[in-house]
């Protein structure tokens, strides 16, 4: 996992709540064996018609050429529904290193802390001011201070992150490497346990 | 103070609290299927590791699998690859596979109830949010993304941060026409598809203590729709009569013993939850979706919300946009749309008792000539179990195709799709868009519901023909 510590950058605008994994990539394009390449069909239904490349729907996002930018922002519930950790393969193989919303889906948020993709939880307020930003609009994201600001008006919200899962993101520290080393440990736990 | 059910199995399962962060939980059984454990194999590999504990995870194909044929070839690509790897993973790393043509075979919530892998008490994963099936025989039970498949393989542990618990009650008798998955639509509408984000869920009150086990397992399945955690119910006396005599049930002595610590996995009466629901089961009509994620659920014979009196601005936004997915009106009623398509299976409503009603409803019908009828077993054992019954007959009579073991068209990844723009009513877990095949419009139901809807060509109250 490559560590995170901070984002400058301007960002994609998602004004949808409760966008689920199937959106986020539909589960046809689950048949890979490997982590790689999933960005090119990040929403993929919501971004071609009838599924063809060739034709890019004007009206998403994704394919306005003057939204563009390492952070995605999106409504509230953002990653409900299945486990898939391909919906967090995607939005970091596409580029976004980040992605604010009010509220997240459980599994979705452990997914992506686990690939170095930053959930950042803000008030649904402070949601709904970036989303008053203009597409030139910068937003700074600061892991250690666990700060997100608008750098256009200065406005700037503390998020929450758990102090290990922090430590992990700023120093691209992985969880298999950590329950690795703790091998003995939970074998003796295994022998004490009924 | 008392504990609750989930104190009780986590307390057990915590090896380490990391100060300030999650915990280390050891997981007792682990169940992985072909679409979310390559890149963990993958990556256990790349690190020069073993698995940790192979004995304790347990294999099957079922989402990518064909429901017609399965002694052929998988005709698709990269769906074969991918159910292949599975199989050289299993017996490279000495992971008991239960692959296609295997008499176990089947959806892994499926399987592992039925062979009486799942035990009360037991912490169990599974790279499959639909894991929460297992808590409704009083474990904890929870889907993980593939890195966790990972962190079982290297360490038979996964880092989980306790989550706040909730308990649902819900008293008294069901009505006429109402089942299980009426009761778990009726919550979710309730409480939003978001509403128990953040909690694990118990089930209490006498209207589950009356549920069969499979009853029970279509409730805890759809906890993750809520945004649960998981779901989980105190086992008894119908648990245990469930479990005896399964393959890897305990046997003899040490099923008493086992009994024995079971009967103390229950909530103590001065247990505190962060947050506790009260339903009353006469208030729960047989219940149908309209919308595009789970929560968007009405009294099949009631009408959509009108859209304009809405007043939360982001809600009214989801319904309109859901509204227009599925080409339907605000304030309409679903009674006497056409559907095209019936789907009858998935994890949720693929087992002998979902199929039993069915057939029950159905007996010496004919569907209508109007619709496809696809009824999916959920496993290699339901299916025989259908035919021990002669419940193939009633549905051939019927005009239903009944399919081999899968995931089927729960979710437009392998062959079962349904058509873009056309009406399914379906007895999985989600109606997002596309999810039974990009433009499809899923109608979730219970499977008298949806039974009905396929007698009659058109959304239907199953208590006019009961």
């Amino acid at each position: 996992m490559k560590a995170l510590q901070k984002i400058n950058s301007r960002f994609v605008p998602l004004p949808i709540e409760n966008v689920d994994t199937d959106q986020i990539i539909p589960a046809r394009f689950l048949k890979a064996t490997t982590r790689d390449g999933f960005g090119k069909n990040l929403f993929r239904d919501w971004r071609y018609e009838n599924n063809d490349e060739s034709k890019p729907k004007a009206d998403f996002v994704l394919n306005q050429t003057q939204y563009s930018g390492e952070i995605l922002v999106a409504g509230k519930n953002f990653g409900c529904g299945s486990s898939r950790e391909h919906a967090a393969w995607s939005i970091l193989d596409y580029g976004f290193f980040a992605v604010v919303s009010s509220f997240f889906a459980d599994i979705f948020k452990n997914n992506a802390l686990n690939n170095g993709v930053l959930p950042v939880t803000v008030s649904e307020g402070f949601l709904q001011k970036i989303f008053q930003q203009g597409n030139e609009s910068t937003l700074s994201i600061d892991v250690a201070a666990q700060t997100i600001t608008i750098d256009a008006t200065g406005d700037t919200e503390n998020f929450e992150l758990n102090p290990y899962k922090k430590t992990c993101l700023l120093n691209g520290y992985d969880d298999i490497d950590f329950l690795l080393s703790k091998r003995e440990t939970i074998a003796q736990f295994e022998k004490e346990k009924v | 103070m008392g504990k609750t059910l989930f104190d009780k199995i986590w307390d057990k399962h915590v090896v380490e609290k990391i100060q300030d962060g999650p915990s280390v939980v050891y997981i007792d059984n682990h169940f992985i299927h072909e679409v979310t454990s390559p890149q963990a194999f993958k990556g256990i590999e790349q690190r020069g590791e073993q698995l940790f504990r192979p004995k304790q995870t347990v294999a099957t194909a079922d989402h990518n699998v064909p429901t017609l044929n399965q002694h052929l070839p998988i005709k698709d690509e990269l769906s074969r690859m991918q159910v292949e790897q599975l199989i050289n993973n299993c017996e490279k790393h000495g992971v008991e596979l239960y692959g296609l043509g295997h008499p176990y075979q089947g959806i892994v919530h499926v399987i592992g109830p039925e062979l009486g892998i799942t035990q009360p008490g037991m912490t169990i994963v599974c790279g499959d949010s639909h894991t929460s099936t297992h808590g409704a025989f009083g474990t904890i039970a929870f889907g993980i993304g593939t890195s966790e498949v990972e962190m079982v393989f290297a360490s038979q542990c996964v880092l989980q941060t306790k989550p706040k618990t909730m308990r649902i009650n819900i008293e008294g008798a069901l009505n006429k026409g109402v089942v299980s998955k009426d009761i778990i639509l009726y919550i979710i509408a309730k409480i939003s598809a978001s509403g128990a984000t953040g909690y694990f869920v118990e089930y209490a009150g006498s209207t589950i203590r009356a549920l069969s086990m499979e009853a029970r397992m279509t409730i805890c399945n759809m906890s993750i729709e809520m945004g649960a955690r998981g779901g989980m119910i105190a086992p008894d006396e119908i648990t245990y009569s469930y479990m005896k005599g399964r393959a890897y049930a305990p046997k003899g002595g040490e099923w008493d013993k086992k009994k024995a610590q079971w009967e103390q996995l229950y909530t103590d009466a001065d247990a505190q939850f962060d947050m506790e629901i009260n339903i009353n089961a006469a208030d729960i009509q047989p219940m149908i979706t309209y919308g595009t994620n789970p929560g968007l659920g009405i009294a099949v014979n009631a009408h959509i919300p009108v859209v304009q009196s809405i007043t939360e601005e982001g809600e009214k936004k989801t319904i309109e946009k859901a509204l227009q997915y599925m080409g339907l009106e605000s304030g309409q009623s679903l009674i006497g749309m056409p559907i095209q398509h019936v789907f009858i299976g998935s994890c949720t409503n693929s087992r002998i008792e979902d199929l039993r009603e069915v057939a029950a409803l159905v007996k010496g019908k004919k569907k209508s000539d109007k619709v496809q009828v696809m009824i999916v077993p959920g496993s290699q054992q339901v299916a025989k179990q259908v035919n021990a019954e002669g419940l193939d007959r009633i549905f051939a009579e019927a005009g239903f195709q009944i399919r081999q073991a899968g995931c089927s068209a729960c979710l437009g990844m392998n062959e079962d799709k349904i058509p873009a723009g056309e009406y399914c009513i379906s007895t999985s877990n989600r109606n997002f868009e596309g999810r039974q095949g990009a433009g499809a419009r899923t109608l979730l139901a219970s499977p008298l519901t949806a039974a009905a809807a396929a007698l009659t060509g058109v959304v239907t109250d199953v208590r006019e023909i009961m």
